[in-house]
């Protein structure tokens, strides 16, 4: 019964904030890592650098999958304000069904910028199926194409460490996030900026993806607030002896 | 074309959803049957992928790349592979020796690298950054590590007690991240569920 009524209840406050948003736009918190990102993304197109973005192996079919989708919901801007670039984002995961919508958003992100006819399939590959043939076919990604800045968003496990070896290795600027509580204590030490739990939903809203993104962290903090108050009061009960 | 991705996926999403929360009868079939179409699209995918792989390392070997003699190892490897098994079966023994022999010591030398690589991470974070946090983590794990660390006696005298205490903060902070996460996975479902943001078809 909770986890209905807590589902009806984002969905409708996520419609609420989408309709609002449109008349308000929101006022995000400052996150060192996505004004980097901002900034990173800029100078690759300046200098004719390339951005590598990873998405890990999260599977679509698992739990897994979200932190999949919010990487190509970042990857779909990212791609339109680097299409005028000389050197194309490349873009690497470790599950085939990732590699295909990577492709596909990759492409979308060209065709609104108008500039489909740049768009190259090899530019969204499958590294490898496993942790680390993943890390193995990307590490020459990192080191061989030109690459100024990395971002990590996904579901990594421990291989990360191996992924933001060879970045820093380059000296390329990094953002990383994970989902995997193995894969983010690996980008804490690693990363200057370390994006730590839900921040990795955050970067549709960050890098402007749109209201609706903006309207999801909102939720979430509503949400969040809810949680906390429950955990609280469920605790005080409990130590009354109630529950 | 796209308007008929989009009612589809926004269909199917809802379907399968509907039958986790309320298992009846048509739910459920219809959810299976959905759950083993999404199955066989991921194993073509996988192919799809396979291909992406070898025109990759095609393009490398073609434009003369750095590291393109890798790449033509990796193809002629895959196509030996792939013959072989599907002459032999994936169960043959020949087939069997390929992981045996290559890919377990293969990923047990990178598995051996990760952990040289982890322990000079930690011990460049206060390179990266000195903070207050920073300090916190590597004493923790420095802690964690002296408790679990094998001796000759038996374990240390009150680490049983330390691993407890550290514990109750490291689980705390988890199921934490975890809980944030969870919102995150959530909210990000919905809205692919209400087709605003469409992965598929271009969005």
């Amino acid at each position: 019964m909770i986890a209905p009524g807590l589902l009806i209840l984002a969905a409708f406050l996520l419609l609420a904030f989408i309709f609002l948003r449109r008349r308000s736009p929101a006022a995000l918190r400052r996150i060192d890592a996505y004004e980097r990102l901002n900034r990173a993304v800029g100078l690759a197109v300046e200098n004719g650098t390339r951005l590598h973005v990873s998405l890990g192996r999260g599977n679509l079919f698992t739990t897994r999958g979200a932190s999949a989708l919010a990487g190509l919901a970042m990857l779909r801007k990212l791609s339109e304000r680097t299409s005028v670039s000389d050197n194309p984002p490349v873009v690497t995961s470790g599950d085939a069904s990732l590699a295909i919508l990577s492709q596909d958003t990759l492409q979308s992100g060209y065709r609104a910028a108008g500039a489909e006819e740049q768009y190259r399939f090899t530019t969204g590959r499958l590294a490898g199926l496993t942790p680390f043939s993943y890390a193995a076919g990307t590490i020459p990604t990192e080191r061989d194409e030109n690459v100024s800045t990395h971002i990590f968003l996904g579901d990594f496990g421990a291989e990360s460490a191996l992924l933001v070896e060879a970045a820093e290795r380059q000296n390329s600027d990094m953002i990383a996030a994970s989902d995997n509580l193995a894969a983010q204590s690996v980008f804490y030490t690693s990363a200057q900026d370390p994006l730590v739990g839900e921040e990795l939903f955050a970067a549709g809203a960050y890098v402007g993806a749109g209201i609706s993104h903006e309207a999801s962290l909102n939720v979430q903090d509503i949400l969040r607030w809810l949680i906390i108050v429950s955990i609280l009061v469920g605790s005080l009960l409990k130590f009354a002896g109630v529950i | 074309m796209r308007l008929f991705a989009t009612v589809l996926a926004i269909a199917s999403g809802l379907i399968v959803l509907l039958g986790y929360f309320y298992p009846v009868e048509p739910l459920l079939n219809l959810r299976l049957q959905l759950t083993n179409w999404a199955m066989i699209i991921a194993a073509m995918a996988v192919l799809i992928g396979i291909y992406n792989l070898v025109a990759v390392q095609m393009e490398k070997i073609r434009t003369r790349q750095k590291g393109a003699a890798y790449g033509g190892l990796l193809v002629l490897s895959l196509i030996i592979t792939f013959g072989l098994g599907l002459a032999f079966g994936p169960e043959d023994a020949t087939v069997r020796t390929a992981v045996t022999a290559v890919i377990v010591p293969v990923e047990s030398s990178l598995m051996a690298i990760l952990a040289v690589t982890l322990i000079y991470a930690s011990i460049r974070l206060f390179r990266r950054r000195v903070d207050v946090m920073s300090v916190v983590f590597l004493v923790v794990a420095i802690i964690s590590l002296i408790v679990v660390v094998p001796t000759p006696f038996g374990p240390i005298p009150g680490t049983l007690a330390i691993q407890h205490f550290i514990g109750l903060f490291s689980t705390g902070g988890a199921r934490g991240l975890l809980i944030g996460i969870a919102l995150g996975s959530l909210l990000t479902g919905l809205r692919v569920i209400f087709g605003v943001d469409r992965p598929y078809g271009g969005n």
